[in-house]
C-alpha cells in the first residue's frame, strides 16, 4: 500500500512503488484530467504539481512521493490557477485540448514563481510541454495577458 | 456474411443537395423535440419510420438543453463548433445551452456532401461544406416549428413571433423559453419550404468574437477522450506489434506475462499480441515479459536509405501514369534556351498526435459497442460488425471526440477499433477492453505520411518565360488496394499523391505531370493536407528556382503566371502587402513566399527568417492570407492556419521516420520531434473577404509553410533545401 495525498485527499492505494504517478492519478484514483502522451518526460502531457513543482507525473513514482502534496488540474486553485483558466478559455487557447492540462500546470507554475515572464521565460517553462496542434501562439499570449492581469 | 462494404467510399455521383439530408422529420419523445433527417421525407410527428430509426441533428429538451448531433468528427480543429455556429445562425438558442455529440450510423442522414454523399466521413478539410446547408437547415426548421408551436398555443399570427437568444416573443409581450415550448413543437410538422437567412441578417458566421463554446471543459481537465472511458469491468490492453511491417505471429511465450499480478491473459490477434490487465501499468509491465517469435517472410527488410535510393533512381526514369498532358513537353524542352532541373525527397512522417490510438468495445446482449475516433464510421461499423459476427445495425458506434488526429483516425482497415474488438472477441466477450497504445506502439506502427520523390524540370525560353513543366512523382499510393481505390484511383494515378502538382495553377503552356506507384508493406495514409504536404513544397520551392533561372522576382513572376486564378492572385497580392514584400528587412533576416490551394482553400504566406547558425533555420515570423469561402468561425480560422503552420513547420525542420533492415527507429518525441514553443514564429493571419460557400481550413494552413521558409533560406544562404527535413537539407 502506498499513501498518496493528491489535491488535499489522501488515498491508500494498492501499488508497488515503482508505478507511475501517472497511472495511479488516472486508473486507481480515477483522476483522468492528467493526460498520458509519452511516458518517457518528453510530452508535458502527464504534468502535476508536486509540493508546487511542475514534474511529468510519467516519470515520478509513487513510491518516492508519499508525504508530497501533489496537485492535478482538477485540484489546481488559488488566483493564478483561476486566471490561467479564464485567460485560457477567453483567448480559445486549446484545439484538441488534449495537452492543455499539462500547458496549464506548467504556466500555473511559471506564473505563481514569475510574476511577469518574458518570452524567453516563457520557452524555458513551457519547453516540455508538447502541442501538436500548435497552439503555441496562444499559449504565449496567454501567458502574458495573466500576467498583465495578476500586475492589475 | 453481410453485404460487403459498398467499394466505391466517396465515389457516389453528387447528389443534389438541396433535397438529401433535408428531408427533416421531427419526433416528441420524452426528452423534448427533435429535428432530423427522416427516410421518404414525409414528415409526420411521433411515427417511427420502418427501415431507419430516425436520425437527430438536432434535440431541444424541456430545460432548453439543445443538443446538435454532428456528423462530421470533432479532433480539435473546431468542427462541433462550426457546426453549432451554423445551427445556433438559425436557431438562436443561448450558448450556455448547446452542446454537441458526434453522430453515426446513417449514411442517409451523416453522408458526407462534400465527398460525394454515400458514407459519413470527416476528411479533406470539408467539415464545413458538407454542413453548411444541411446543419443551417436543421437549426431554422427547428426555430420555425417552435414559432408556429407558440403561434397555436398564443392564437397569434406567426409572424408577429421574434425568436432568439432561446426565447420566443410576442409583441402582447408574452414569452416562452425554447424548452417551454419544445414539446408542443414536437407535434407540428416540419416546414416544407425552409428560407435561411441572408449574408447580410448573420449574428454568429463571421463574428470574430465569437468563442468556441468547448474550450472551458479543456482547461479544467473534464473533455473526455476515449482514454479516459470508464466502463464497469473493463480491462485495459496494450499491443505487441510486428517489429517489421508485414511480420506476422509464428509463436509467443506469455508465462512470465500471465504470471504478473492483475493480468488478465495475453492473446493472439491479427495485428499482434495483445496483453490483457486490469490497469494500464499492469499491462505495461506484462508486456515487456512476452517472448513473440515473428514470422518476416514478407516483411520490408530494407531499411528507409534503400527505400528512398530506388524511389530517386525510379524518378529518373519515365514515368508508369500521366496525370496531365498539356500541350507538347518534349518539343518545349527541345527549343528551350535554358533548362532548370531539382529532385525533392521527402520522409515518411508519423502523425504523433498527442493521445496515443485508443478505443474499446463492450458486447451486452448481442450489441457490440464501439467507443474511439470514428473518423470513417460506416466503415469501421461494417468491419466490427464482420469481426464480431454481428449485424451492422447491432454494432453501435460511441463517437469520442479525440486528442488530435490529423488522419490518422480515418484508417482503411480500422486498425484500432478492429484491435479492440478483435481483442474483446479473444476474451469471448467477457469484458469491455479497451486497447491503449502507448507512444512507442504509436511512433512505430505505421500508416505514415508516404514518403515520395519528385524530379522537376522547367524550360525557358529566350526571354525567361516558362515553356514547358515536367514533375515526375515517384511514391507509395494511398488509397490502392483499399476500399478507397475506386473513388481515387483513375488509370493508375492515385488522387492522393499528385493533388497540387497536377492541378498547378500556373498558365505554362506545356505540362506534364507523372507518377510511379512503389510497392513497399510500409502501411501509409492521409496526413494532413495528404498530397499536398510534398507537391506544394516541391511545386512551390521548385518555382522559386524557375523565378531565379529566369531573373525574376518570385511574387512578380507567381502574379504573372496566375492571371487566370484571381483567388490566387488575390490571396498572394494580399499577403504581399501585408509583409510588405520589398520592402527592406533588418540585418539577418531573409524572406520566403509560396502559395499553394489546398482541398479548395488558397493559402499564401510569408515566412521571415534568421540564421541563429549556418546550417540552423529560426523562422521568426509567418504573414498568412486564406481564402476559405465564407470565413464561419473567423478566429477559428486563425487558429488553423496557425495551426497547421506549426504542424508543417516541425515536419520541414526536423521530423521523419526512418528504418533501419525494416525497423522504425523512433520511438518517441525524444527522437521525432514536433515543434516546440521555442520553435514558434510569431503568425498573423489575413482573411481573404468572400461570399462564396465555405471551403475548409483544418488542412490548407500546412503546405505553403515548408516552401516559404525554404525560399527564405536560399535568399539567406543560396542553397536549395531539396531533400527533407532541413535537419537532413540544409546540412547536405
Ligand atoms: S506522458 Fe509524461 S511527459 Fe509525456
Ligand atoms: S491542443 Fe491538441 S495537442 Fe495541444
Amino acid at each position: 500500500m502506498v499513501s498518496l495525498t493528491i489535491n488535499g485527499t489522501v488515498h491508500e492505494i494498492d501499488a508497488e512503488p515503482d508505478m507511475p504517478l501517472l497511472w495511479a492519478i488516472r486508473e486507481l484514483v480515477g483522476l483522468t484530467g492528467t493526460k498520458f502522451g509519452c511516458g518517457l518526460a518528453q510530452c508535458g502531457a502527464c504534468t502535476v504539481h508536486l509540493d508546487g513543482v511542475p514534474v511529468r507525473s510519467c516519470q515520478t513514482f509513487v513510491g518516492d512521493v508519499e508525504g508530497a502534496k501533489i496537485t492535478t488540474i482538477e485540484g489546481v486553485d488559488g488566483n493564478v490557477a483561476e486566471t490561467v483558466q479564464a485567460v485560457w478559455a477567453e483567448m480559445d487557447v486549446p484545439q484538441c485540448g488534449y495537452c492543455q492540462s499539462g500547458q496549464i500546470m506548467s504556466a500555473v507554475a511559471l506564473l505563481s514563481e514569475n510574476k511577469n515572464p518574458t518570452d524567453d521565460d516563457i520557452d524555458a517553462a513551457m519547453w516540455g510541454n508538447l502541442c501538436r496542434c500548435a497552439t503555441y501562439q496562444r499559449i504565449r499570449g496567454a501567458i502574458h495577458e495573466t500576467a498583465r492581469r495578476l500586475e492589475a | 456474411m453481410y453485404a460487403r462494404f459498398p467499394k466505391a467510399v466517396g465515389n457516389l455521383p453528387k447528389l443534389p443537395t438541396s433535397r438529401r439530408g433535408f428531408l427533416l422529420g421531427a419526433l416528441a419523445t420524452a426528452a423534448g423535440l427533435t429535428v432530423g433527417f427522416r427516410l421518404g421525407g414525409e414528415a409526420s410527428a411521433q411515427e417511427k419510420p420502418a427501415v431507419h430509426p430516425f436520425q437527430p441533428y438536432i434535440a431541444i429538451a424541456p430545460d432548453g438543453k439543445v443538443t446538435i448531433y454532428s456528423s462530421q468528427f470533432e479532433m480539435g480543429q473546431g468542427a462541433y463548433f462550426g457546426i453549432a455556429t451554423l445551427v445556433n445562425e438559425e436557431l438562436g438558442a443561448e450558448w450556455s445551452q448547446i452542446t454537441v455529440e458526434g453522430a453515426a450510423s446513417n449514411p442517409s442522414a451523416y453522408g458526407n456532401l462534400a465527398l460525394g454523399g454515400a458514407n459519413q466521413g470527416t476528411g479533406g478539410s470539408s467539415s464545413m461544406a458538407t454542413s453548411w446547408e444541411r446543419y443551417r437547415k436543421a437549426g431554422a426548421a427547428m426555430r420555425l416549428m417552435l414559432v408556429e408551436a407558440a403561434a397555436r398555443e398564443w392564437d397569434v399570427p406567426a409572424a408577429e413571433i421574434t425568436a432568439g437568444n432561446g426565447v420566443l416573443t410576442h409583441a402582447s409581450g408574452k414569452t416562452a423559453t425554447y424548452g417551454e415550448m419544445a414539446m408542443k413543437a414536437a407535434d407540428i410538422a416540419p416546414p416544407d419550404e425552409i428560407p435561411l437567412k441572408p449574408a447580410s441578417e448573420w449574428t454568429q458566421i463571421g463574428d470574430a468574437s465569437l468563442k468556441r463554446y468547448d474550450s472551458k471543459m479543456k482547461t479544467d481537465g473534464t473533455a473526455p477522450y476515449t482514454i479516459d472511458l470508464k466502463l464497469p469491468g473493463m480491462m485495459t490492453a496494450v499491443m505487441i506489434h510486428p517489429p517489421k511491417f508485414g511480420a506476422t505471429v509464428e509463436a509467443f511465450d506469455a508465462t512470465e506475462a500471465k504470471a504478473l499480478k492483475g493480468v488478465v491473459d495475453v492473446v493472439q490477434i491479427p495485428r499482434g499480441v495483445a496483453v490483457v490487465a486490469d490497469n494500464m501499468w499492469t499491462a505495461i509491465k506484462a508486456r515487456d515479459l512476452v517472448d513473440v517469435t515473428w514470422n518476416e517472410e514478407n516483411a520490408e527488410t530494407r531499411g528507409t536509405d534503400e527505400i528512398l535510393a530506388a524511389f530517386v533512381e525510379q524518378s529518373a526514369a519515365a514515368p508508369a501514369h500521366s496525370a496531365r498532358n498539356d500541350g507538347d513537353v518534349s518539343a518545349a524542352f527541345a527549343e528551350a534556351a535554358r533548362t532548370v532541373e531539382a529532385t525533392f525527397t521527402f520522409p515518411y512522417l508519423c502523425h504523433a498526435a498527442m493521445e496515443p490510438l485508443n478505443a474499446a468495445a463492450r458486447m451486452t446482449d448481442g450489441v457490440l459497442e464501439v467507443w474511439g475516433g470514428h473518423q470513417m464510421p460506416d466503415l469501421y461499423q461494417y468491419i466490427a460488425s464482420e469481426i464480431a459476427g454481428v449485424a451492422p445495425d447491432k454494432v453501435k458506434l460511441n463517437v469520442m471526440r479525440t486528442g488530435g488526429g490529423f488522419g490518422r483516425r480515418g484508417v482503411m482497415d480500422a486498425d484500432i477499433v478492429a484491435e479492440a474488438v478483435e481483442v474483446a472477441k479473444a476474451l469471448n466477450w467477457a469484458h469491455p477492453v479497451k486497447v491503449q497504445w502507448t507512444r512507442e506502439n504509436d511512433m512505430k506502427g505505421g500508416r505514415y505520411r508516404p514518403a515520395v520523390v519528385h524530379a522537376m524540370k522547367a524550360a525557358l525560353d529566350a526571354d525567361g518565360n516558362i515553356i514547358g513543366w515536367d514533375n515526375h512523382i515517384v511514391s507509395q499510393s494511398i488509397a490502392m488496394g483499399t476500399v478507397f481505390e475506386s473513388a481515387l484511383v483513375h488509370d493508375g494515378v492515385d488522387w492522393s499523391s499528385v493533388e497540387g502538382a497536377n492541378t498547378i495553377p500556373y498558365h505554362i503552356p506545356n505540362v506534364n505531370v507523372g507518377v510511379t506507384n512503389m510497392q513497399s508493406p510500409v502501411p501509409i495514409l492521409f496526413w494532413r493536407a495528404v498530397g499536398s504536404t510534398h507537391t506544394g513544397y516541391a511545386v512551390e520551392a521548385f518555382m522559386d528556382e524557375v523565378a531565379e533561372a529566369a531573373g525574376k522576382d518570385p511574387v512578380e513572376l507567381r502574379m504573372e503566371l496566375l492571371e487566370n486564378h484571381p483567388r490566387h492572385s488575390a490571396a498572394l497580392a494580399l499577403v504581399a502587402e501585408k509583409a510588405g514584400w520589398g520592402s527592406p528587412l533588418a540585418e539577418g533576416r531573409f524572406r520566403g513566399v509560396a502559395v499553394v490551394e489546398a482541398f479548395g482553400t488558397v493559402v499564401a504566406q510569408i515566412a521571415e527568417i534568421s540564421l541563429p547558425s549556418p546550417d540552423q533555420v529560426k523562422v521568426e515570423k509567418v504573414v498568412c492570407a486564406v481564402d476559405c469561402g465564407v470565413a464561419i468561425n473567423p478566429d477559428q480560422v486563425v487558429a488553423q492556419m496557425e495551426g497547421g503552420i506549426g504542424f508543417g513547420l516541425g515536419a520541414i525542420l526536423a521530423e521523419e521516420i526512418t528504418m533501419t533492415e525494416g525497423v522504425v527507429d523512433q520511438e518517441n518525441y525524444d527522437t521525432y520531434t514536433p515543434l516546440r514553443i521555442d520553435q514558434m514564429p510569431e503568425i498573423e493571419v489575413h482573411i481573404v473577404p468572400s461570399e462564396a460557400a465555405p471551403t475548409g481550413v483544418g488542412e490548407p494552413g500546412l503546405p505553403p509553410i515548408g516552401p516559404a521558409v525554404a525560399n527564405a533560406v536560399f535568399k539567406a544562404t543560396g542553397k536549395r533545401v531539396r531533400t527533407l527535413p532541413f535537419s537532413r537539407g540544409m546540412a547536405a
